[in-house]
C-alpha cells in the first residue's frame, strides 16, 4: 500500500449513550476491517455476559473500567483506523453537558467534527451544543449524520425536514462546510457501504466522504508563524558554531532567504538555512518540526517567534477571548493564572467577564460572571507582557492559548482569541 | 506545483518531533525508557532527528527484569555505544535481592509487575522528572484515554479519571518536587504506522522481529520461547518452530508467532494482513480485562 499522498484526517465525535455514537464508531472500525479477532472475540464474551445477543459495537469504543461499568464514556478516547486513502483518528468524547470540557478537547485539534442527529427527535438541545463547540473551535467541516434512519422508514422527508432544522440553528454560528448524510449506523446503511434502503440519497456514504474531504487548504498556509521550542547547540567539532532555532512551523511556508523579523525583541534577518536530520531544505510549510539558521547572530529564546517582515501578528497585552473554563474549582475573580500560548508563557489576569455563552439556547448572558466547570465566557484578558498573537478565527496554533493555575499546576482553561 | 502538505506518516514524525522538543524545554532530566522493543528503538530515533546535529539531551533508561532476550542486550548495549548516549538501568533482580518486591510463583509467574517498583525505585533515585516511553493508545483500551503528557504523582500513580486537558499543541508539564511525567510521543501511532516507518527509515531492529528457528513451547496460544527463565513441566514439550516476535517484553511472557517473514518488507506486508491485535500474544494482558489499567494506575509504562 502506497502512502505517498494518503493525509491524517482527525475527526471528532461527541454523543450520549443513545443517540447511537459508539454504534456508529464501531460501524466504522467494523465495515473498514479495523477491528482484530481477538477484539472481536472479547466483545463477544462481554455481550453474552450481559446477556444480549450479537456483537454490540458500541462495546469497542469503551476504555476505561468505571465506563464499562457504567456504559458511558467519561473521557476523550482516541480510535485509530487506516483504509488505503487515508489514516483516521477520531477523538471520542461524551455528549453530556457536564462534559462540555472534553468535548472542548477533542475538538481542538479536529479536521471535521461528525454530528449525530437521531432522525426521530431531529435538532434537538444537544444538537445545538455539538455545533456550537464545533463552531466555537472552528472545526473546518461539520458532517451531520441523520442517524437511525431505520426507524423512521428511511423517508426522504423526514430527512429533509431534519437538513432544514439545522440550517436553522447555523446561522448564529460560524460553521464554513456542512454536508448532511442519512444513515443506520445499526444497519451499516451509508456509513461504510451505500445504503439499498435509500436509493433517493445521491450523495457518498460517510467513510467516501471522510475519505475525500478536501483538508489541505484548512492549515493556514499564508502567515509564517515559527514559535522556537529550544536552541540546538551543538558544541562539536564539526558544529562549532551552529545555531539554530528548533520549532514547529504552525502555519504558513518559509523559505531559504526569506527576510525574517524575531519577535519580541524585533530585530531583522534573513534564513540561513533550514534544517533536518533529512537535509536542508529549500522551503518549509506547516506542519514541519524543523531547525532555522538565520545570517545574523541575535539573542532569539524559548517563546519569541520568527515571522516574516511584512506579515506580523499582533503584539498585544490586552485582548478579548472565549474560553471554557475546564477545571472543577471556578475562577477566582480577578484572578492571575499563568497562559501558555504558542511556546511563550506570561502571566495574566482574567480582567472581565464580558458574557457568558448559554450552550444549549445560544443566548448570552452578561449578568451572571461567576466562571464554573464547563463554563464557556467571552473574557478580557491581561498579560504582563505582550504576546504574539492572531485571531482564532485565521490561525488555530497562534490564536489558542491555555490558563495554568500556579497553585495547583493544573490546566484550568482552554481560550481562543477574539481580537 | 510542488505540495503543500505532508502525508500521514511525515505529519506523524513531525508531532513527535515537536513532543520531544517540548520535552527538552519543559523537564530538567528526562530520560527514554528505553526497552529494546520496536516503539522505543522508533522513539529514539525520533530523537536523533528532533536534536540534529546535537546529540538528543536525554539518557536512556532501561527497566531490566534480569529475563531478556540475549538479543535485546546485544541491540542495546551497540546503540548506547554508537549513540554515546548515557544508560540507566533500573534493575528487578535488585529489587527482589532488596526485599523490595517478591518474586511471582508458579507455572505462570513473571516480572511483569514487579518492574513498576523498579521503574519508580530509579526514577526517584535518579531524580528523573519526565521518562518518554514508547506508548501507544492503538495499543490497548487504557493506553486510549493517555495523554501525551502524562502526569504522576509523588507515588508514581496515575490516575486516569483525573487527567489534564489537553489542548491543541499546548502541553502542560508543571509539576511540583517528586512527581513526574510520562511523555509519550508516539501516542498517535498504530502497529502498521510504527513499521512503515521503519521501513521508510530504514531503522535498524533487533533479529528478534524476523522470521527465525527457536525451541519454543505452546501456552497459553502463542509460542513461547524456552529459556533457563521460564518455568516448565511435564505438560510441555519442546518444539523447534520458524517464528518471529511481534512485540518484545520479559523473555517467559513473550510469544512468537510462525511466520516466514525475515525482511521488513515482508514484515509489513504481514502485519497489514493480521487478524490479531500485537499484545494478543502477551500474557500480561490477558491476566484480566482490565489489567493493563490496572498497572497503569500504579505506575506502569
Amino acid at each position: 500500500m502506497s502512502i505517498e499522498n494518503n493525509q491524517l484526517l482527525r475527526i471528532s465525535t461527541a454523543g450520549s449513550v443513545d443517540d447511537g455514537k459508539s454504534t456508529l464508531i464501531g460501524r466504522l472500525l467494523y465495515d473498514s476491517k479495523s477491528i482484530f479477532e481477538d477484539q472481536l472475540e472479547a466483545i463477544e464474551t462481554t455481550t453474552k455476559r450481559k446477556g444480549r445477543e450479537g456483537i454490540d459495537l458500541a462495546l469497542f469504543t469503551d476504555g476505561l473500567r468505571d465506563e464499562r461499568e457504567q456504559g458511558i464514556t467519561i473521557d476523550v478516547a482516541y480510535r485509530y483506523f487506516t483504509t488505503p486513502k487515508r489514516k483516521f483518528i477520531i477523538a471520542d468524547t461524551p455528549g453530556h453537558i457536564q462534559y462540555t470540557r472534553n468535548m472542548v478537547t477533542g475538538a481542538s485539534t479536529a479536521n471535521v467534527a461528525i454530528i449525530l442527529v437521531d432522525a426521530r427527535n431531529g435538532v434537538i438541545e444537544q444538537t445545538r451544543r455539538h455545533s456550537y463547540i464545533a463552531s466555537l473551535l472552528q472545526i473546518p467541516h461539520v458532517i451531520v449524520c441523520v442517524n437511525k434512519m431505520d426507524l423512521v422508514d428511511w423517508k426522504e422527508d423526514r430527512f429533509l425536514d431534519i437538513q432544514q432544522q439545522y440550517e436553522g440553528i447555523l446561522s448564529k454560528m460560524s460553521i464554513k462546510d456542512v454536508r448532511y448524510i442519512p444513515i443506520s449506523a445499526l444497519e451499516g446503511d451509508n456509513v461504510v457501504n451505500r445504503s439499498e434502503n435509500m436509493s433517493w440519497y445521491q450523495g457518498a456514504p460517510l467513510l467516501h466522504t471522510l475519505e475525500t474531504l478536501h483538508i489541505s487548504s484548512d492549515l493556514n498556509k499564508i502567515d509564517a508563524r515559527f514559535p522556537v521550542q529550544t536552541i540546538i547547540r551543538p558544541q562539536t567539532d564539526e558544529f562549532h558554531d551552529y545555531r539554530g532555532y528548533a520549532g514547529r512551523l504552525e502555519s504558513g511556508i518559509l523559505r531559504k532567504g526569506d527576510e525574517v523579523v524575531a519577535l519580541p525583541s524585533g530585530f531583522n534577518s534573513r534564513i540561513k538555512s533550514i534544517d533536518t536530520f533529512d537535509g536542508t531544505l529549500e522551503e518549509a510549510f506547516a506542519p514541519m518540526s524543523i531547525t532555522i539558521t538565520l545570517e545574523d547572530d541575535i539573542d532569539i529564546s524559548r517563546g519569541d517567534m520568527i515571522v516574516r517582515k511584512n506579515n506580523q501578528p499582533n503584539q498585544v497585552q490586552e485582548f478579548d477571548a472565549m474560553i471554557c473554563w475546564l477545571n472543577s474549582s471556578a475562577a477566582r475573580p480577578r484572578g492571575k493564572y499563568t497562559i501558555r500560548h504558542t511556546t511563550n508563557e506570561q502571566k495574566s489576569m482574567i480582567r472581565d467577564v464580558v458574557y457568558k455563552m448559554d450552550i444549549n439556547s445560544l443566548e448570552r448572558n452578561s449578568e451572571d460572571t461567576e466562571i464554573k466547570t464547563n463554563d464557556i465566557c467571552r473574557i478580557k484578558l491581561k498579560t504582563t507582557k505582550p504576546l504574539m498573537i492572531d485571531e482564532y478565527r485565521d490561525n488555530r496554533a497562534t490564536g489558542s492559548f491555555i490558563l495554568i493555575d500556579d497553585g495547583t499546576n493544573e490546566t484550568v482553561a482552554a481560550g481562543m482569541i477574539i481580537s | 506545483m510542488s505540495k503543500y502538505y505532508l502525508n500521514y506518516l511525515e505529519e506523524l514524525e513531525s508531532e513527535a518531533i515537536f513532543v520531544l522538543r517540548e520535552v527538552a524545554a519543559q523537564f530538567r532530566n528526562p530520560v527514554i525508557l528505553f526497552s529494546g522493543g520496536k516503539d522505543s528503538i522508533v522513539v529514539t530515533h525520533l530523537a536523533r532527528k528532533a536534536f540534529y546535529p546535537a546529540k538528543f539531551p536525554f539518557a536512556l533508561m532501561h527497566v531490566d527484569t534480569g529475563h531478556n532476550f540475549p538479543e535485546t542486550m546485544e541491540y542495546r548495549d551497540q546503540l548506547i555505544q554508537d549513540l554515546g548516549a548515557n544508560l540507566i538501568v533500573g534493575s528487578v533482580q535488585e529489587a527482589i535481592d532488596k526485599g523490595r518486591v517478591v518474586e511471582e510463583k508458579g507455572r505462570n509467574a513473571s516480572r511483569n509487575v514487579l518492574q513498576i517498583t523498579a521503574l519508580l525505585d530509579t526514577i526517584e533515585s535518579n531524580q528523573i522528572d519526565c521518562a518518554i516511553g514508547g506508548g501507544r493508545r492503538d495499543e490497548e483500551k487504557a493506553r486510549a484515554k493517555e495523554r501525551f503528557f502524562s502526569h504522576r504523582d509523588d507515588f508514581g500513580q496515575w490516575d486516569p479519571k483525573n487527567q489534564r486537558p489537553e489542548l491543541w499543541n499546548l502541553f502542560n508539564g508543571k509539576h511540583f518536587q517528586g512527581e513526574h511525567f510520562r511523555v509519550f510521543p508516539i501516542s498517535n501511532w498504530t502497529e502498521m504506522d510504527v513499521w512503515n516507518y521503519i521501513l521508510k527509515e530504514n531503522i535498524a531492529i533487533p533479529s528478534l522481529y524476523f522470521a527465525h528457528e527457536r525451541e519454543v513451547i505452546w501456552r497459553n496460544n502463542s509460542w513461547i520461547p524456552v529459556s533457563e527463565h521460564l518455568n516448565m513441566d511435564e505438560r510441555d514439550s519442546p518444539v523447534t518452530k520458524k517464528i518471529r516476535f511481534r512485540t518484545l517484553g520479559d523473555i517467559t511472557i513473550t510469544g512468537g508467532i510462525e511466520s516466514e517473514a525475515d525482511t521488513l518488507e515482508k514484515i509489513v506486508e504481514e502485519v497489514a494482513a493480521m487478524r490479531q491485535t500485537e499484545r494478543g500474544n502477551r500474557a500480561d494482558d490477558k491476566r484480566s480485562e482490565s489489567s493493563m489499567e490496572d498497572r497503569k494506575r500504579e505506575g506502569y509504562f
